[in-house]
């Protein structure tokens, strides 16, 4: 006899109707990319169009913020994956008084309040004069990043750094073969999942942005700006649709890249 | 003779706790060493101490007569199976078995050349292309195995090498090592807390306690005549008399050893010593008797087709007069 483990009904209901509570809207931004409709969001949309994809691709405003989001997302990944694997290193051999506190304050970026570290953030720009820019935003994104490739990488450096390290040794290989042979090739999928999902997280950022920003406006803020407007309200989908694939396909990829392994792949903010 | 390794007053302190505490001992090349001692005791610091993975705070260690104690692991003549293995997971058996001689820099084909070659010596010939993932616990000891073998060290050491494997795997791997060591011809060291791997296996075992060598000599000796009371009980599982016993038992007034195996039951009335059947333990071959002697536990184990005292019966104890072995440390 086999025990009955199947969920009830209500349940099944209620699951289903969760994530459509969560994923519909996303359908209903997608449908209105092609609505005919430009200065309401009526339902049904009286007409289906291709026209705001020409439209938002000859809009010159919208590219500078793009340019700006990539280049942000790029620097900050690519910072946060050095400086991330470089204290994931260190943290996951050391052996200190003190050592807990410090692996808390290191991911405490991400589970502070973006408001917080924004307005940190800024009082400290502001104190030591440094003129709001894009390093700013780079720097505000880099707090939040590095804890995205730490988590990813420490899990796989507390297996590796104990024997599979002292393997190595043992074998006649010298410290710098040891990274390049053993550590790099078991990190790589660590790291590569840590920077995709730092890319995607710095790319959508707000808050942190809101506030270490000068006059410049990443693509999310963009977005906001354009919502208040009432042309061409369309636009702002196909814009979202593209923030869409530039975070969702990363987060994908990260998550496929770390499956097999019991590690974090990471954490939303 | 120099000694393979050679420990002169070696220390290893992490901060108050003495790991390893002035140590001195000598491991003859060709010998087949155990290291035995219960978790704790020093036994595994004392091979990381040889393999480089940590250094003595006090002490030379010496292997092969040359002093190695500020020499790094990957300059040493030795190689060790790890207790994990520590198989390489990115790489397949071949190149975690040509691992040593690719950071030595041997040509790709001859460093694979001779990873097949460390393979049929451990029997797996044809799974050089397999990942460790896809082998089971005593196919991976035998790439670990192939994999310290390979850089031809002059010591082998060994981390408890058959912890992880099943009971019928550990016996079957028992033999395949000692026969793999008399062909080889080089030293083996192993670590150890379980005694019939120890015993079966060394031609040289040393006993660790709290950090100290509780005593060292040839499995037979250290069974036969354990120095202490810790290496009585912990080899072989011995009765361990009192020094009142042991002179009721007609022996001087010191702490001895009495083996089971040597212990026979006696009728109460013709025995120096009685006492109470407290339990009786069906093994197979024999049984354990157990027997409540004036407050002391004192086991004999009875051979297959004997008469059996019942629990709460009176039984007698008897032995050879050189069974009883007196121990000269008080510990």
């Amino acid at each position: 006899m086999h025990s009955e483990n199947k969920p009830s009904f209500g349940l099944k209901f209620a699951a289903i109707g969760g994530l459509l509570f969560l994923h519909l809207p996303i359908l209903l931004i997608f449908l209105y990319a092609f609505t005919t409709e430009e200065r309401s969001y009526q339902f049904p949309p009286p007409g289906l169009t291709l026209k705001w994809f020409a439209v938002t691709w000859n809009r010159p405003d919208i590219w500078p913020p793009l340019y700006l989001s990539l280049k942000v997302g790029a620097i900050a990944t690519i910072l946060a994956m050095i400086l991330g694997t470089l204290v994931a290193a260190s943290m996951s051999r050391a052996r200190f008084f003190g050592r807990e506190q410090i692996a808390l304050l290191i991911i405490l970026p991400i589970a502070l309040p973006g408001v917080i570290t924004g307005i940190a953030l800024r009082s400290a720009f502001s104190v030591m004069d440094i003129p709001f820019s894009t390093l700013t935003i780079i720097l505000g994104h880099a707090t939040f990043c590095i804890v995205i490739v730490y988590n990813n990488a420490v899990a796989r450096y507390r297996r590796l750094a104990g024997s599979l390290a002292e393997a190595s040794a043992d074998l006649g290989a010298n410290s710098f073969q040891t990274f390049r042979h053993v550590l790099l090739p078991n990190l790589g999928t660590a790291l590569l999942a840590g920077g995709m999902l730092a890319f995607a997280l710095s790319f959508d950022e707000v808050i942190v942005t809101t506030f270490t920003a000068g006059q410049q406006a990443t693509v999310p803020i963009w977005m906001l700006e354009e919502l208040v407007r009432p042309r061409q309200r369309p636009v702002t989908n196909v814009v979202a649709m593209v923030v869409f694939a530039a975070t969702f396909f990363p987060i994908l990829i990260a998550y496929y890249l770390t499956r097999g392994g019991s590690e974090t792949a990471g954490g939303g903010k | 003779m120099t000694s393979a390794v050679s420990f002169a007053k070696v220390s290893r302190h992490f901060g108050k706790v003495k790991a390893v505490d002035q140590v001195d001992l000598e491991i003859a090349e060709g010998s087949f060493f155990a290291m035995l001692g219960p978790s704790g005791s020093g036994k595994t610091t004392c091979l990381r101490l040889i393999s480089g993975f940590e250094q003595p705070t006090a002490g030379h260690i010496r292997i092969f007569g040359e002093d190695v104690s500020q020499t790094p692991p990957n300059r040493r003549s030795v190689n060790t199976v790890f207790q994990d293995y520590a198989l390489f997971p990115h790489l397949n058996v071949r190149d975690n078995v040509a691992y040593g001689p690719m950071v030595a820099g041997v040509p790709k084909a001859q460093r694979h050349a001779k990873a097949e070659e460390m393979l049929d010596l451990v029997k797996l010939g044809s799974y050089g292309d397999r990942k460790p993932g896809q082998l089971s616990g005593g196919q991976r000891q035998r790439v670990a195995l192939a994999r310290a073998l390979i850089n031809e060290p002059r010591v082998l050491l060994l981390d408890e090498p058959l912890g992880a494997l099943d009971l019928k795997l550990r016996e079957a791997m028992q033999d395949e090592l000692k026969s793999l060591q008399k062909r080889l011809g080089i030293t083996f060291v192993f670590v150890t807390h379980d005694q019939h791997e120890a015993l079966s296996m060394a031609d040289q075992l040393v006993i660790f306690s709290d950090g100290k060598i509780a005593q060292q000599g040839s499995p037979e000796d250290v069974y036969a005549r354990p120095n202490s009371r810790f290496v009585a009980d912990f080899v072989g599982s011995s009765n361990v008399l009192s020094p009142d016993l042991t002179r009721a038992l007609g022996g001087p007034a010191k702490w001895a050893s009495l083996r089971p195996e040597k212990t026979m039951l006696a009728a109460p009335a013709k025995a120096a010593v009685k006492g109470t059947v407290t339990a009786v333990r069906y093994l197979g071959a024999a049984s354990r008797v157990v027997l409540d002697v004036g407050g002391n536990e004192i086991a004999a184990l009875v051979p297959a087709g004997q008469d059996l005292p019942v629990q709460g019966a009176e039984a007698g104890i008897a032995f050879e007069p050189d069974a009883l072995h007196v121990m000269e440390r008080e510990v």
